[in-house]
């Protein structure tokens, strides 16, 4: 007499890469699954109830996860967790599952796009890095149900979504008023004094990005980078470039909603994690 | 009376007799062309359903190609089949959608939301900038409008209707039409 479990996905909504993101459901709900504990004594066999002995998880002996990567232009780019859009024009896909021992259980190529040795080879260090912290996630994501259900706290499906609607929310807008930006900011500028620390030299990370001194934090997100990215590119006098930096921040403020209308209003809490792994003697390459 | 219409959040579209939707060909088999509707199974298009199309005049579709049409039969036992002409022989608006422009897809609420008479949304949009479009019951839109910024900026306004409310979406017509 042997178990047999079936699991079932069902797929309620998606924005591409669904193989992903259906390997860590099947993974982590037979992680969850408790089955029914048994003792066997010679020939008897006995299966006790939910209510006479609580049921025993299965024994997994390990979490293999997918990691897809999308190519583009024979190969020239790469982008790891395609979204939709980005599945309908690419020109192959690379699926690794790997287990967090850096085991490689599965690989995929399909589209025809030839790739070179090295490619897959950081495809598949990529593909470590993003299973480590995914295993982490589904651990406490497991541990924490497990806590919830001791204590007696509220568990399952209808807790883990967000309390909000999902077919209407509300933004509150921010009124600007930017009627007298060009003088407020002349103004700032002729009054203020020159800084007391005088940054000769930008720090330059990598081709594209400098920094000036430490900013304030950063309260947008990442459409506030780009645009202290391109002020912070302006070479010069470094009095005038900070305070061109201020005048950008007044500026961003109704630039944003300028910016903002090319981009769908979304309330995105899951961004996709930004991987870049830096080879020395290779150029960094676009990852995702 | 006694009758009622529950209306639900679905992005998964089931073919109904009589919808028009727009489907994209995945295939040339013979006399058939087999398009991919979202559904289930393909749906099947005779050569011959389109305006003024005989066995010498066969109209010009690619693999591909978008197409707008209605369903002649779509039920659970068989194959769905579409036309591009109705009842009365003439095309009506269906047929193989022009070059350019761009698909995209969204939730079958807001279709129906869209397809509304006197619905806001359209109206405002056609105050911003000229621009056709399609709409399919099966969740799928296609815009074309004179330049791809434009276009692409019709596509993400529609998109963002599905979550924003009136008021949002006046506030973000506003800032456009002011540019």
């Amino acid at each position: 007499q042997v178990w047999q479990i079936r699991l079932d996905l069902h797929l309620l909504n998606h924005d591409g890469n669904i193989i992903d993101a259906a390997s860590i459901a099947g993974i982590v709900a037979l992680c969850h699954f408790r089955r029914p504990d048994v003792s066997v004594q010679g020939e008897e066999v006995t299966v006790y109830t939910p209510e006479e002995r609580d049921p025993v998880p299965l024994s997994i002996h390990h979490m293999p996860i997918c990691v897809s990567f999308a190519f583009f232009q024979q190969g020239t780019y790469l982008l790891v967790d395609p979204s939709e859009r980005e599945e309908c024009v690419m020109d192959g896909l690379l699926v690794i599952a790997m287990n967090k021992h850096r085991e490689i259980c599965t690989i995929q190529s399909s589209g025809g796009i030839m790739l070179v040795k090295d490619q897959v080879l950081r495809c598949s260090k990529i593909t470590a890095v993003k299973v480590a912290e995914i295993t982490e996630l589904i651990q406490k994501a497991l541990e924490n149900d497990q806590k919830v259900r001791k204590e007696g706290g509220k568990f399952g499906f209808a807790e883990s979504i967000p309390n909000q609607k999902i077919t209407a929310f509300k933004m509150e807008s921010a009124a600007v008023d930017t009627n007298n930006v060009e003088e407020q900011a002349e103004e700032i500028i002729t009054k203020a004094e020159p800084p007391s620390e005088v940054f000769a030299k930008p720090i330059l990370h990598t081709p594209g990005t400098a920094q000036i001194g430490e900013g304030i934090e950063n309260s947008w997100g990442d459409l506030e980078e780009s645009e202290r990215e391109e002020a912070a590119e302006e070479e010069g006098e470094s009095e005038a470039t900070a305070f061109e930096c201020q005048k950008m921040e007044t500026e961003d403020t109704s630039t944003m909603r300028e910016t903002k209308k090319d981009e769908p209003i979304v309330l995105s809490d899951s961004e996709e994690e930004e991987v870049v792994i830096l080879e020395p003697q290779e150029l960094p390459k676009k990852t995702r | 009376g006694g009758a009622y219409w529950v209306d639900s959040q679905q992005k998964r579209y089931v073919p109904v007799k009589g919808d028009h939707v727009i489907g994209i060909v995945t295939a040339k088999a013979g006399d058939v062309f087999k398009l991919d509707v979202g559904g289930s199974e393909q749906a099947s298009l005779s050569y011959l359903a389109f305006e003024g199309a005989t066995k010498r005049n066969r109209p010009n579709v690619q693999v591909g190609d978008l197409i707008y049409g209605q369903f002649l039969v779509a039920n659970k036992d068989m194959e769905p089949e579409m036309v591009c002409i109705d009842s009365s022989g003439r095309s009506s608006g269906m047929g193989i959608i022009g070059q350019d422009g761009f698909l995209f897809k969204v939730s079958l609420g807001l279709i129906r939301k869209l397809l509304a008479p006197k619905c806001e949304i359209i109206q405002e949009l056609s105050q911003l900038y000229p621009f056709e479009l399609v709409l399919g019951m099966n969740g799928r839109i296609w815009v074309k409008a004179k330049t791809v910024q434009q276009t692409l900026i019709i596509v993400n306004i529609l998109e963002a209707c599905e979550y924003m409310t009136a008021e949002q979406r006046k506030q973000a017509f506003a800032k456009l039409s002011g540019n």
